[in-house]
């Protein structure tokens, strides 16, 4: 007797057949398999270029078959700009930039596209540490919050955390902003309905458009997988709540 | 014949951009090479480019990286703490292989400096100022009609060996003006861009590219099989760079006992004084490199086996000078003059042509 199979779960065309290797509970992968399922329910693979920074998205366009890059830590949005502006506004460009990339190191150059009104796509993977280095602080850091470098948990002394999708709502060059939360299927659907919105604002040449990504860090956190989904639901997605805080709608 | 225009070296860098079919400008406004951020701004719209102020040298440097990666020709210009900041920018474009050119038009330092010229980034310039010691091509004009010329060979030298190049010019150079005939110079043919990030379907492809200014742990850096294999592609590029891309001048240096060894506006200094010494009788001559880097080490070797003496001239504390005395190797003696020569102590000071002169005739 042949049982008869129905294909229920795969990959996305698009993830190549290899990984880059994430610690066991990260949510990059996530994060890789919405932007890959985005871009081909959006027919767009073919037209985009894709820039990661330094951290843990570094090998992220490795491994996913659309043109992309990496570059010098924080600098992607510039590097965003370069391409965008060589090709004079044709393809679909985007970032994948951790929250340390995108809003410590990179902060400047996220405001100064934004002041611009670059037309490009800004993804920030926010995993409230330096992943990649070993959990430092990172300025998404969450008040109380342990890391190697707030050894007794960040407390006044050493800032509060930046909202970044909040921050860049006045800013007139900006077009699109909003932060969902993955790791659920509701939230993964919120998430993958919110880049759709961003890219075609892009398109649309509205303007800026940013979308942050909250993200599991298991090993620096110093929980398990499950703990860590159970500690961004009681902590982080009070300090970062999902929505859109921004849409300009159609085009400038 | 082209027609001639009276222009400044900064200026001219533009036109030697556009001469070579450069399209894109990313650039952030530092004394003294505003006019060339200015002259990309006012002319590149007018043909079709796109001129981008960036809100600092790291960011020029980013923007390159992405222009670059997606394959069209593209510059920037800067100076000083520009300079400084850009390198770490330099350092990725190396490593990602992109072609590019980067102009420094030299004022004084360190530091914020002055605003006036100098010759005081030659080692950072020709060693790899950024991180992890790799090498680019610096090409350093002599004449406004040079800074178009050798802007237009840098983008062929770029795009030859996918790897920066940098123009190293210097205040002087930049601010003063000088007829210019504009023509495009043709070059042997180059390498197709098979790497660029374009979109897939802007190219025609199935499968992506990946730029990568890094090669460690798991991530793959195709077409290299491991870092290893990385860094064998780098070294045999700058071998051949070295073998290959050496240029300089000479100017009456067939029975000279004295040559005497300058660059930029200096070197146009050495000229005059080399002049003024043979109306005296004074057998001198002027070996002008127009690579920094590769250096024209051999043809100084010789000479310096054959007994010539030389004079380094440079608007500097002495940088080019440990270049000529590596290339001597101790066979011969190497005087020689600096910033501190200057006719005034002040930032607007300059080694003219007479304190040259009373150099040769002292060490002659
Ligand atoms: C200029 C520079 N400084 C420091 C580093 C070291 N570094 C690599 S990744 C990283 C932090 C990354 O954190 P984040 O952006 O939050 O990404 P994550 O690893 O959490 O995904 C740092 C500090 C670097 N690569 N470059
Ligand atoms: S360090 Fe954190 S962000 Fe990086 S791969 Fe591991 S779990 Fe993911
Ligand atoms: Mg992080």
């Amino acid at each position: 007797m042949t049982e008869k199979k129905e294909l229920v779960y795969t990959k996305p065309e698009l993830k190549l057949g290899y990984g880059w290797g994430h610690c066991p509970g990260c949510h990059h992968p996530i994060v890789e398999k919405l932007v890959c399922e985005v871009l081909e329910e959006m027919d767009l693979a073919g037209r985009a270029v894709g820039v990661a920074g330094v951290g843990c998205s570094f090998g992220f366009f490795a491994s996913i078959n659309i043109d992309g890059a990496n570059c010098a830590h924080g600098a992607a949005p510039a590097v965003a700009t370069g391409i965008k502006h060589a090709l004079y506004g044709k393809p679909l460009v985007f970032t994948i930039q951790g929250d340390g990339d995108c809003a410590a190191i990179g902060g400047g150059y996220v405001l100064n596209a934004a002041a611009r009104g670059e037309k490009i796509t800004i993804i920030m993977v926010n995993n409230a540490n330096y992943g990649t280095t070993g959990g430092q602080l990172a300025p998404t850091t969450i008040m109380g919050q342990v890391t190697s470098t707030t050894p007794h948990g960040r407390n006044a002394g050493q800032g509060y955390p930046i909202h970044l999708p909040e921050l860049l709502v006045g800013m007139q060059g900006v077009a699109f902003t909003a932060r969902a939360a993955p790791f659920t299927p509701a939230g993964y659907l919120r998430a993958k309905s919110y880049l759709k919105t961003a890219f075609q604002r892009q398109l649309g040449e509205a303007g800026l458009t940013f979308v942050e990504l909250l993200s599991a860090c298991p090993p620096n956190w110093h929980m398990t997988p499950l703990e860590a989904i159970q500690w961004m639901e009681d902590k982080m997605l009070p300090e970062y709540p999902e929505g859109i805080f921004k849409d300009s709608g159609g085009e400038q | 014949m082209p027609e001639r225009i009276l222009v400044q070296g900064n200026e001219s860098i533009g036109w030697g951009a556009i001469s070579a079919g450069c399209r894109h400008f990313f650039g952030y406004p530092i004394t003294p090479q505003n006019e060339i951020t200015d002259f990309f701004a006012r002319e590149l719209p007018e043909i079709g480019g796109v001129f981008v102020q960036s809100e600092s040298e790291a960011a020029s440097a980013a923007m390159l990286y992405g222009a670059a990666a997606a394959g069209v020709r593209v510059i920037t210009s800067t100076s000083g703490a520009g300079w400084g900041l850009m390198q770490e920018g330099m350092s990725q474009l190396a490593n990602a292989e992109l072609p590019c050119v980067i102009v420094n038009m030299q004022r004084g330092g360190p530091g914020q400096g002055t605003t006036r010229h100098a010759q005081m980034d030659y080692l950072s310039a020709t060693r790899g100022g950024g991180q992890g010691g790799y090498k680019t091509i610096v090409l350093t004009p002599a004449s406004v009609q040079e800074c178009h010329d050798l802007v237009q060979l840098a983008f062929h030298l770029a795009d030859k060996y996918r790897n920066p190049v940098v123009v190293l010019g210097d205040g002087i150079l930049g601010q003063m003006a000088e007829p210019l005939e504009r023509s495009t110079i043709e070059f042997d043919p180059l390498p197709e861009k098979y790497w660029t990030i374009r979109g897939m379907g802007e190219r025609d492809a199935e499968t992506h590219n990946f730029i990568s200014c890094g090669q460690g742990g798991v991530i793959p850096v195709l077409p290299y099989t491991s870092y290893g294999a990385f860094l064998q592609r780098l070294e045999e590029k700058y071998q051949a760079m070295s073998a290959d891309e050496v240029r300089y001048e000479i100017y009456r240096i067939e029975d000279a006992r004295l040559l005497m060894v300058a660059y930029g506006s200096t070197a146009r200094v050495c000229q005059e004084a080399v002049d003024m010494a043979r109306a005296e009788g004074i057998s001198t001559g002027l070996l002008r490199p127009i690579s920094l880097w590769p250096f024209p080490t051999d043809v100084i070797r010789q000479k310096a086996a054959s007994g010539t003496e030389f004079l380094v001239v440079e608007d500097s504390l002495g940088q080019l000078v440990d270049d000529v005395r590596y290339a001597v190797e101790g066979k011969s003696q190497v005087h020689f003059l600096g910033i501190l020569d200057r006719h005034l102590p002040t930032d607007g000071g300059m080694i003219l042509p007479n304190r040259v002169l009373d150099e040769i005739k002292k060490v002659s």
